[in-house]
């Protein structure tokens, strides 16, 4: 059973109560972009063994999305972080460097 | 004008908890910046009560204050007065970003109530529901099985359940089953 931390009620939600967005930190590339990116935008997504970073939205509850940093190998939750950001705050990137020492996702690390 | 009524017009079973229908309830809600001292001050005119923090709710009665998310309250005011106190509210709102918009004929209210209420609620709800950790003056807006409600403690032994009436009877059938007599698990 997964349980998150809400960021925005701060309640300790299990799954059901949750509602999974998709991957974080996408960068959109709208009318005027080249097919390419609208390309990669549209249709590639990380799908990794180990670190990921994912939308999520306190469904039966707050109703608000935010970001969790999780392991997709060992299910382990590094932390929860607010939506209204475009990269993972410096304390969530500690927390998984110091489980996973060298992690990369994308252009972090 | 027809008389209107609730969902499920007073319903009530006894179980190992008493649940009923608490009949028609005035409800608000209202959505904006919480920290702004206006919506605060419209809080107050219509229910004499604060703006709650993070998950309380400052509920008297049929009058109070719920939080519901960062931007959102539920208003709860008596049924008869709700007209009055929206057009209160909207007035005192105008000059910021915020609405307020009467629901209260699309909600049912619930009374759960008995020593066993924990229990029953606990059962349909993944909420943590023991003493140190719910108590009166707290809300959690959460799931009843499969569809979603919100629920406050009115004292140590009675909850105050919130869902949409289009889910009235599904959730009153869903107490009924939980508050069956011989029911009882002793969890909390």
């Amino acid at each position: 059973m997964l349980i998150l931390h809400c960021p925005c009620c701060g309640v300790d939600a299990e799954e059901t109560e949750l509602a999974a967005g998709g991957e974080a930190h996408l960068k959109r590339f709208g009318p005027g972009s080249s097919d390419d990116d609208f390309h990669d935008y549209l249709f590639m997504r990380e799908n990794p063994k180990g670190v990921h970073f994912e939308r999520w939205r306190h469904a039966n509850g707050c109703g608000k999305w935010f970001h969790a940093a999780r392991c997709t190998q060992t299910l382990e939750v590094f932390g929860t972080y607010s939506a209204q950001t475009t990269e993972p705050p410096q304390e969530i990137k500690d927390a998984i460097t110091a489980k996973r020492p060298g992690w990369t996702w994308r252009e972090f690390s | 004008m027809s008389e209107p009524i609730s969902a499920l017009n007073h319903a009530s079973y006894e179980g190992i908890a008493k649940v009923e229908e608490c009949g028609l309830q005035g409800m608000i809600t209202l959505r904006g910046d919480l920290s702004d001292k206006v919506l605060a001050k419209a809080v107050k005119d219509a229910t004499g009560q604060n703006v709650p923090g993070q998950r309380e709710a400052n509920v008297e009665g049929e009058t109070g204050a719920c939080w519901l998310s960062n931007d959102e309250l539920l208003v709860l005011v008596p049924y008869a007065e709700v007209e009055a106190k929206l057009a209160a509210m909207t007035n005192a709102l105008s000059g910021i970003h915020a609405l307020a918009v009467n629901v209260s004929d699309a909600r049912a209210v619930f009374r759960i109530s008995g020593s066993s209420a924990r229990e029953v609620l606990g059962k349909l709800a993944p909420v943590d529901l023991s003493t140190e950790a719910f108590q009166p003056g707290q809300i959690r807006r959460s799931r009843l099985a499969q569809v979603a409600g919100a629920f406050w403690m009115d004292d140590a032994e009675s909850f105050r359940v919130v869902c949409f009436r289009s889910a009235a009877d599904y959730v009153f059938k869903l107490l009924k089953v939980a508050a069956q007599p011989g029911s009882k698990v002793g969890v909390y």
